[in-house]
């Protein structure tokens, strides 16, 4: 058995993991995993992975999960251009420094409102307008930050090139605008960053990569998501319930 | 002027650079940024950090924030023995993997841990509600145990037989708590005995040393009005 790629185009790590193996033509067997229907609680993938979580990588007996080390572990097996997780020491530190900052302030963040107007409403929750506000406001400050400190008048995230950075950013950024945020309305210099990115990546890949994030309000309001089957409620609860 | 790290070690992953760097005798001057009187908000330390954090990192003109990306360049510029960060591709996986899991649990758990308990009613003088610690308390409970069952098991240290840097931030995280008094290692053997071996790795002096700030968070004496309004929308903020 070759390379398994457990993922769920709905979340935004998994989709980073897709594109850069797709991108790089890395050979693997796509698993998906539903967290709509909520196959990630199966006792099928608690084997592959007891934190229930996407995405996994399945390589042979080795099982790794978490996408930034996913997404290394992909570029060293495979051997990517140098360009995604450069060799050269300050240019890969100037990748994890995002990575870190990444971690604190636009994960979690982003995935916000699709919770709310999407996630939240297909069990019944709706999330207090106040924390809906404040998470405008945290995303509004994360993006200042993305764009003066870490895009700066760079080409890139993390330098003149595409890196993993990149990639992480912009599928956390997809998640909000697949729900109507205008992200990047008044931000022409991240704006032109995310066409950067997305014409490096191809449109095609783009595409297919963003298409079932990109029709969710749809199919929520045509009310052909999946019904959520009552024991993936209590951890969609406490999700909910940690938003700020 | 050679490298200079920004650090006060109040702060977890201050403490995991400082050991680092000290445990593998890379020499650095010391830039002590004193975060209870609000040295980061500072305007001279944000020509360093505009992101006013701990710890940051200048080597020549190259300015680097974030632990995590401190403790790699470290790795690779001072080539340090390879069981820190291994080599070899499947190890390495298994500390890049604790490395990004720890940012949005464990990290969270205890630096809320020590600010709920101990930071906010005694420094801060701003109470807390039972229900807010409880709610805090119980989420480190869930991430330690995560820390045992998923990331430790029957190993040595967490990602195998060696001591990693995967084991150097987890250690400085969960003194965190400990600083604060509660009882991490007392009720959970696996991870005490863990401890030990971490300690020992690292060295007993060195591990005092960085901890002596933390194991005295206790004692700090109640800000002074001023700074605790500088402080407050930096606190509220990081503890989000």
């Amino acid at each position: 058995m070759g390379l398994e790629l457990y993922l769920d185009l709905l979340s935004q790590p998994s989709r980073a993991v897709y594109i850069f193996a797709k991108k790089n033509g890395i050979p693997f067997e796509l698993r998906t995993v539903d967290i709509i229907k909520g196959q990630h609680r199966s006792k099928e993938f608690f084997q592959i992975n007891s934190l229930q979580k996407v995405p996994v990588l399945k390589d042979g007996d080795f099982i790794l999960t978490e996408s930034s080390a996913i997404l290394i572990y992909l570029s060293c097996k495979y051997q990517t251009a140098d360009h995604w997780y450069p060799s050269d020491l300050q240019a890969r530190a100037r990748v994890h420094e995002y990575l870190g900052w990444h971690a604190d302030c636009i994960r979690g963040t982003f995935g916000v409102p699709m919770w709310v107007q999407v996630l939240g409403p297909l069990i019944g929750v709706q999330v207090p307008e106040e924390k809906v506000e404040r998470n405008r406001t945290a995303i509004d400050q994360a993006l200042q930050w993305l764009e003066n400190k870490f895009l700066g008048d760079r080409l890139f995230l993390a330098g003149q090139q595409v890196t993993l950075a990149d990639l992480m950013a912009l599928e956390e950024l997809m998640q909000p605008v697949a729900v109507g945020y205008e992200l990047f309305k008044g931000r022409p210099r991240l704006a032109a960053w995310r066409e950067r990115v997305e014409a490096f990546l191809g449109a095609e890949l783009c595409q297919e990569a963003h298409s079932l994030i990109l029709s969710i309000l749809e199919q929520a309001a045509k009310k052909t998501l999946p019904t959520p089957p009552p024991e993936v409620y209590p951890t969609m609860l406490l999700r909910i319930a940690r938003i700020p | 002027m050679g490298l200079e790290l920004y650090l006060d070690l109040l702060s977890q992953p201050c403490r995991a650079v400082y050991i680092f760097a000290k445990k593998n005798g890379i020499p650095f001057e010391l830039r002590i940024v004193d975060l209870i009187k609000g040295q980061h908000l500072s305007d001279a330390f944000a020509q360093v950090n505009p992101l006013k954090k701990v710890p940051a990192l200048k080597d020549g003109d190259f300015t680097l924030t974030e632990s995590v990306a401190i403790l790699l360049y470290l790795t690779r510029k001072y080539k340090v023995p390879d069981y820190w960060y291994p080599q070899d591709l499947q190890a390495r996986a298994r500390v890049d993997e604790y490395l990004a899991w720890q940012h949005t649990t464990l990290r969270r758990s205890c630096l809320r841990a020590l600010w709920h308990k101990v930071m906010f009613p005694v420094f801060l003088g701003e109470p807390v509600s039972p229900q807010t610690l409880a709610a805090t308390l119980a989420e480190l409970d869930v991430n330690l145990q995560l820390l045992e069952d998923k990331f430790l098991q029957n190993k040595a240290f967490l990602t195998g037989p060696h001591i990693s840097l995967a084991d150097l931030v987890a250690i400085t995280e969960l003194m965190h708590p400990v600083g604060a008094g509660c009882q991490v290692f007392e009720s959970r053997p696996k991870l005490a005995t863990w401890r030990q071996r971490v300690e020992a790795a690292v060295g007993e002096d060195l591990f005092r040393e960085a901890h002596e700030v933390i194991l005295k968070a206790k004692d700090f004496p109640p800000a002074d009005p001023t700074i605790k309004q500088r402080l407050m929308p930096w606190v509220l903020a990081m503890i989000q």
